[in-house]
């Protein structure tokens, strides 16, 4: 077992703890939390800062706002519900359509169908702080539901994929893209069945694929090769993750961007506590490189940054690919 | 936040400190005032029986009798007297303390007792004052020369009081051909005229000595005998010696009983007086002990102890000190382990309610107690409850579900499904509530974990907290939790990989990287 923990080591992989104690306390002051952890600031802080967001339709925070749901939607075919305080992507709720005849029913992405009672139940548990860390009373958000771009057309199951980028210091250090699948029943979370793939900073193309804790070769779904994928608009779409950095002042920050089709990249929202799976399917050590992110100077043009990431941070080639 | 290396050292230095107080205290209050480190673990005492027995003419009798108030290396855990009859006090006389026994009217077989209970306390010095240099004693011709003599000898092969007196002594024990030395003794000497004579020729040197007896309590004795020890002044302190092999020192069982010449009981106005000592040995409360030992010192420590409460209250912080432990078993478990938990401290309150059901019966209480909530809890998702009134809804649940399971087990002669009352009702509450968020949010494999993680957490807790040598440290010795504390402090420092993550990263032991 120790040895296994000297390989860990050797590879850079980080742990929980020292994400914490290290990362995590040192370069995130807590009275930046609020920022990210509420949704609804974070979107107000990206929309003044000239950042692209999914367009917000609308904010219920009380029990009596809920009756003006169908108000705030009455000229939206498709709009996704959120929770300001949610983690892990619970709480949410995406509505795919609604029956043209009769407006109050509402057809979610899985299929299900649910009348303006139902989901009136949802945002009220919303409100009392179910999904909430803490269970401190919420807001939900109404806003733009995304498009897949059609790129992921064969990558992925329902849904929309996630781009997680992890920004040190305002240097994107890693990356990895998170695609839905039938057992995650649409959702982009690794702990639900979700697939990840690992990217890599220097091409925006994917590199290998895992499942839960597993290595993974092909989508489980649609059977597509996982590795190989490239994404449009990489320069771009890790400039806007760099730019967090000075969004919100966190030194240690996980950026979620989805692509839209219409809109391109757009942030969906910011963790100051990132997750570690990032490093399984980018079969890469998280360590290394935030100690290299720690090193380098302190840079305010965010595409310098991005350059020196991108050269810093390339996922090395397989003996097989090199061969 | 900004801590960086000097927030470590803050750390660990704080952590030493506490660890430092706590054991210093512990060492403290095990070295010095004897509690004891082990539950059960007796103190031997002993009791000392002295019996006077005499024949009383009519008339007023009056009945004295040395006992013990000067005692190096031993203190008194409990004497008590029996003198029916009698009227008694203890004063302090020049042989040291006394209890005298006096009636206006008695007549025929009289028999008083005094009985000592005597621990072992080492830290129980002499504290006696010093003494005026003794009046040279006045002998007749041939002793007076013979005594000076055997000084002016002495005091050639000697330095200091000490090795005078062992000098001396040891002179006496063999006198063989010195004929001062003999003159001196007299015919026959026992224990007694060998004290005396080395005192007679102390005074002659200006040392003050004096006689002292007591009794050997080592073992069981019916009829202990009083043995005399020689006490010699050096100028600071009182140096014991053997009067008949010379050696210095007390030996460790010998308890102090009075000094100086008088006889140990005397009784005026009876006849046929018979005294009779008897040692039995014992164990007592250790902590009765410690604490009676405390007093005397006249310690701070003690007058904090937790024995000075209630015995009710005592009864809830021998509860509420395992729970620091069980919070330390937590963050172990969380943060080095990596098992996951509903509630951070739920484990710890539901290791308290097993205390009460033990382990076989709270786990499988808890369980079904978790089971049928959460089928009520699911339930209620239908009916679409806001979520306060759904929490009230099942905490009714789960207390309707106590008063079953306690009537149900009750008609079927558990006394065990009692206990069920003591699982903190709201815990329960929130851990279905929780347990359902994430069963739905995130599948019933994560939630079965996370239930499954809170049990073994709650387990381990339970069978550390239920161990009689940790519930009986924290009792007794609350500063140790200083020590969790220090430990606590430290873990959170721990920056090392969780156990579950060498699992959860296998893929990146595995292969090419």
């Amino acid at each position: 077992m120790l040895g296994w923990i000297r390989t860990l080591r050797e590879r850079g992989v980080l742990g929980m703890n020292e994400r914490n104690t290290d990362y995590i306390m040192r370069l995130n002051p807590r009275r930046l939390y609020p920022l990210v952890d509420d949704k609804l600031r974070t979107k107000e802080l990206a929309i003044a800062a000239g950042i692209a967001v999914p367009q917000l339709y609308g904010v219920i925070r009380t029990e009596h706002d809920i009756g003006t749901l169908a108000e705030l939607v009455r000229d939206r075919q498709d709009f996704a519900i959120k929770p300001a305080h949610g983690s892990g992507g619970d709480g949410i709720m995406v509505v795919a359509g609604r029956s043209p005849r009769s407006p109050d029913i509402y057809r979610l992405v899985d299929g299900t169908v649910m009348n303006e009672a139902q989901i009136g139940f949802h945002l009220s548990n919303i409100l009392s702080g179910q999904f909430s860390l803490g269970g401190h009373r919420d807001v939900a958000l109404l806003e733009y539901c995304i498009k897949v771009d059609p790129i992921f057309s064969d990558h992925c199951y329902q849904g929309v994929p996630d781009i997680r980028v992890i920004v040190v210091r305002g240097y994107p250090i890693m990356a990895m893209i998170r695609l839905p699948t039938r057992k995650s029943r649409g959702k982009a979370n690794l702990h639900q069945g979700a697939v990840g793939a690992g990217l890599d900073i220097a091409t925006g193309v994917t590199t290998y694929g895992v499942v839960g804790n597993d290595r993974a070769v092909d989508h489980p779904d649609t059977g597509a090769p996982i590795a190989g994928l490239a994404l449009p608009r990489w320069e771009y779409l890790l400039g806007l993750a760099a730019r967090c950095y000075e969004l919100t002042g966190l030194g240690y920050v996980g950026v979620d961007i989805v692509l839209d089709r219409q809109f391109g990249p757009l942030i969906l929202e910011l963790n100051a506590r990132p997750g570690l799976n990032i490093q399984i399917c980018n079969r890469a050590g998280l360590r290394p490189r935030a100690e290299r992110a720690m090193a380098l100077p302190a840079e305010r043009d965010i595409a310098v940054r991005v350059a020196r990431s991108r050269e810093l941070f390339a996922t090395p080639p397989t003996p097989r690919q090199a061969a | 936040m900004g801590a960086g290396p000097m927030g470590k050292y803050k750390v660990q230095i704080l952590a030493l400190v506490l660890s430092v107080v706590g054991l210093g205290l512990f060492a403290y209050k095990v070295r010095m005032l004897g509690y004891p480190v082990l539950p059960d673990q007796d103190t031997a005492v002993w009791t000392v029986e002295t019996r006077v027995s005499f024949v009383a003419a009519p008339g007023p009798v009056k009945a004295t009798l040395f006992i013990p108030g000067l005692t190096p290396g031993f203190a008194i855990l409990d004497e008590n007297f029996v003198s029916r009859g009698f009227g008694f006090t203890t004063p302090y006389v020049s042989g040291g303390r006394q209890v005298q026994w006096a009636v206006r009217q008695a007549e025929g077989p009289q028999t008083l007792y005094y009985r000592v209970v005597v621990y072992r306390d080492p830290t129980r010095l002499e504290s006696d004052t010093t003494p005026p240099f003794p009046p040279v004693p006045q002998l007749a011709e041939p002793f007076n020369t013979a005594m000076q003599m055997i000084v002016e000898r002495v005091r050639g092969e000697s330095a200091d009081p000490a090795s005078f007196t062992a000098e001396l002594l040891e002179r006496l024990a063999r006198p063989a051909g010195d004929q001062e030395v003999e003159l001196l003794l007299g015919p026959a000497p026992d224990a007694v005229d060998r004290a005396r004579t080395a005192m007679t020729v102390l005074a002659a040197a200006s040392i003050p000595a004096r006689l002292v007896r007591g009794i050997q309590v080592s073992n069981r004795e019916r009829n202990a005998e009083v043995v005399p020890w020689l006490e010699v002044h050096d100028g600071e302190r009182w140096l014991y010696f053997d009067p008949v092999s010379g050696r210095e020192g007390l030996p460790q069982d010998f308890l102090v009983w009075w000094r100086g010449e008088d006889p140990m009981v005397q009784v005026d106005g009876a006849s046929g007086v018979d005294l009779n000592v008897s040692v039995q040995s014992s164990v007592a409360d250790p902590i009765v002990v410690a604490r009676r030992r405390a007093e005397a010192h006249e310690d701070g420590v003690a007058e904090f102890s937790l024995f000075a409460l209630p015995i009710e209250s005592q009864a809830v912080y021998g509860v509420l000190l395992a729970v620091p432990l069980g919070a330390l078993i937590v963050v172990f478990l969380r943060n080095v382990i990596g098992v996951q938990t509903f509630g951070t401290f739920m484990p710890v309150l539901i290791a308290l309610a097993f205390r009460e059901t033990r382990l076989l019966w709270g786990v499988l209480l808890f369980t079904a107690l978790v089971f049928i909530g959460l089928s009520f809890r699911f339930y209620m998702e239908k009916l679409r409850l806001l979520l306060v009134p759904r929490l009230a809804s099942v905490l009714t649940i789960v207390v309707l579900l106590m008063v079953a399971v306690s009537l149900l087990s009750n008609r079927l002669g558990f006394e065990i499904g009692l206990s069920v009352g003591l699982f903190p009702m709201v815990i329960m509450t929130m851990t279905i509530e929780r347990m359902s968020i994430v069963w739905e949010e995130r599948g019933p494999s994560d939630a079965i974990k996370q239930g499954l993680g809170s049990l073994l957490v709650a387990a381990s807790c339970y069978l550390v907290m239920g161990l009689e040598l940790v519930e009986h440290l924290v009792f007794v010795f609350p500063e140790l939790l200083l020590v969790t504390l220090a430990a606590t402090l430290l873990l959170g420092r721990y920056t090392g990989y969780r156990l579950t993550e060498l699992f959860r990263f296998r893929e990146m032991r595995s292969g090419a990287p």
